[in-house]
């Protein structure tokens, strides 16, 4: 891939951070820098992975999307908004009174939005489904699932893990934001994550480790996922939580805080936005 | 009402060794007293609640007194089949608190509310389920938690409710607390709601229409001697809950209803729909759309005896 092409996805993947915190800001949400660990993963897939786009959105063939972490809805948000799913309006109005946009997404609340995530655990056995499905149907959409690290303390998670390598649905790829912290602490502490790619190896996951914020390296995990034969591939993204933001870069503070006036604007400042 | 949780947990721990408190990765340095005070009574059991309750379980048969704690949908939908088998068929003394219950995190969506799990939980065998309505009324579950020999549900919300109640009351499982009196209606309130349930009386009371307003914090074992009583001495009887009309206080009460038919007094049950609440709101907007306000209920109840 071009130099340039990733030199412009990382300035799209840098004003998606720059309108998250506006809607962050602006409606008082919480779960700022769980949002920021995962854009640089969304911005792979929505501009050079998924066959999607605002008029597939609701196509049978399309391949899905699954933002598993719910609490992260506002990156999905405005990814999908400058793809051009749903006005850009609706990102003005973001978790407020009688809004299409909630904090985290409810069903059919836009296009694009597959599932009503926000309860951890739901994203990878749906996907499953929406994998076997195709095996089923006989359609070759591919389902991606991004997941958080602290996700997969869920039983749910390793159900459908084993699920999805006993059916052999090649067409599911999980990317795990490893971003290292969870709600209460490091997700290493909280509960014995790691070796965390090793686990699902032993699931009978083909996997991969990379940098999850390197945009060429997750197209190109990604676009290998695909060609996968017989096994669902997991992608272990190592991640900073808060990413794009000194004074947010692994604080998990950001977690819950909403940043200010002056914040949002040094924030913009760093994100090259101002 | 959390920090009255975390506060009052210590001060249980400190009571009885017996205490132990696990929590599902929320409640970020609430727990840090009790975590500095008692460093092997606390355990952050990680996103993995239906592991908690069995957890919780394995050391409730052990001679441990274990008290589970996270947000409400999750501690039940996600366990309920924990909650049915290691502690309601083993009949084990251990205290599920679900945090943020009801709409109190309405602006988090639907996979945050709970307004069916009281119903949910009351049809398990030996489960006490208890809604208090302030921090005091929680602390004094909390105390009486320790005296009952098998497993307890308690719904609590989040921050900043308003205190109903001065002091800690004698309160225990099955009692309810009258705080106002008065003669033509009645209204029966589980929960944090109760604050509104005042006001709608207040605003009956301008209307010429005199309204008794009990707290009632048990869901399960109801009492029935106030049943008794406030059905045979009103001419209406409310039931008010952030929580659906099927299943919780007002379905319960509607059951005990039908097997006492000499009762006079007419009931309306007062509370969510049968619906997913898909509105992006705060909390207090969502009482709004049901009308669960001081002009709505007022206006429930003078439509019946005026
Ligand atoms: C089933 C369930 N339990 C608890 C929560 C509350 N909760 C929201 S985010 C979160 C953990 C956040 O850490 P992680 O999953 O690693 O996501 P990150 O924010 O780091 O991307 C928790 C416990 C939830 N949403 N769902
Ligand atoms: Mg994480």
């Amino acid at each position: 891939m071009a130099d340039t092409d990733i030199a412009q996805l990382n300035k799209i993947a840098a004003q998606m951070r720059g309108k998250v915190i506006e809607m962050v800001a602006a409606s008082g949400a919480a779960h700022l820098a769980s949002a920021m660990s995962c854009l640089d993963i969304l911005v792979a897939a929505y501009w050079r992975i998924l066959k999607l786009d605002a008029s597939t959105a609701a196509h049978p063939l399309r391949d899905r999307f699954i933002l598993s972490k719910g609490h992260a809805a506002s990156a999905l948000y405005a990814v999908l908004a400058e793809r051009g799913f749903f006005s850009k309006d609706w990102l003005e109005s973001f978790a407020t009174h009688g809004a299409p946009l909630a904090e985290q997404p409810a069903p059919g609340c836009a296009p694009g939005v597959e599932l009503a995530t926000g309860s951890l655990g739901h994203g990878l056995p749906v996907g499953a489904g929406h994998a076997l499905a195709a095996q089923i149907q006989k359609h070759d959409y591919q389902v991606l699932v991004c997941m958080s690290d602290g996700e997969c303390n869920e039983g749910t998670v390793w159900e459908a893990a084993m699920f999805a390598a006993a059916r052999k649905l090649q067409n599911l790829t999980v990317v795990v934001d490893y971003n290292k912290w969870q709600a209460t602490g490091r997700s290493n502490e909280v509960m014995q994550l790691s070796p965390l790619r090793e686990k699902w190896a032993a699931f009978g996951w083909k996997t991969v480790e990379i940098d999850g914020h390197d945009i060429a390296a997750l197209i190109d995990a990604l676009d290998r996922s695909k060609q996968e034969a017989g096994k669902p591939t997991a992608i272990i993204a190592n991640t900073v939580k808060g990413r794009g933001v000194s004074f947010m870069e692994d604080d998990n503070n950001w977690h819950y805080r909403v940043p200010k006036a002056a914040e949002v604007e040094a924030a913009k400042k760093e994100l090259g936005l101002l | 009402m959390r920090n009255a949780f975390a506060d009052e947990m210590l001060s249980l721990a400190r009571q009885d060794p017996r205490v132990v408190l696990l929590s599902a990765d929320i409640g970020n340095r609430l727990f840090d007293k009790l975590k500095a005070e008692f460093p092997d009574r606390f355990y952050n059991c990680g996103v993995a609640e239906a592991n908690m309750i069995g957890v919780a379980a394995g050391l409730a048969q052990s001679g441990l007194r274990p008290f589970c704690y996270t947000i409400t949908p999750f501690i039940t939908y996600r366990c309920m089949e924990q909650i049915r088998v290691d502690l309601c068929y083993h009949h084990l003394p251990v205290t599920v608190v679900g945090t943020g219950s009801g709409l109190s995190y309405a602006s988090l969506g639907g996979t945050h509310h709970s307004c069916e799990e009281m119903g949910m939980l009351r049809l398990l065998p030996g489960l006490t389920v208890g809604g208090p309505a302030d921090a005091p009324e929680l602390r004094a579950l909390l105390r009486d938690s320790l005296n009952q020999n098998g497993p307890v549900y308690l719904r609590i919300g989040k921050k900043g409710e308003p205190q109903m109640h001065r002091d800690v009351p004698a309160l225990k499982f099955g009692q309810s607390i009258m705080l106002r009196e008065g003669s033509d209606a009645c209204i029966l309130s589980i929960g944090t709601v109760l604050p509104v349930a005042m006001a709608a009386a207040e605003k009956l009371a301008a209307s010429g229409i005199s309204t008794q307003v009990v707290t009632f914090p048990t869901l399960k074992p109801l009492d029935e001697k106030c049943l008794q009583m406030v059905f045979s001495s009103f001419k209406v009887v409310a039931t008010l809950e952030e929580h659906s009309i099927l299943g919780g206080l007002g379905g319960s009460v509607a059951e005990w209803k039908a097997d006492h038919p000499e009762l006079n007094a007419r009931l309306v049950r007062l509370g969510t729909p049968d619906e997913f609440l898909h509105l992006t709101c705060e909390q207090e907007e969502a009482r709004e759309h049901y009308g669960l306000t001081a002009e709505g209920i007022a206006g429930r109840i003078y439509g019946l005896i005026a």
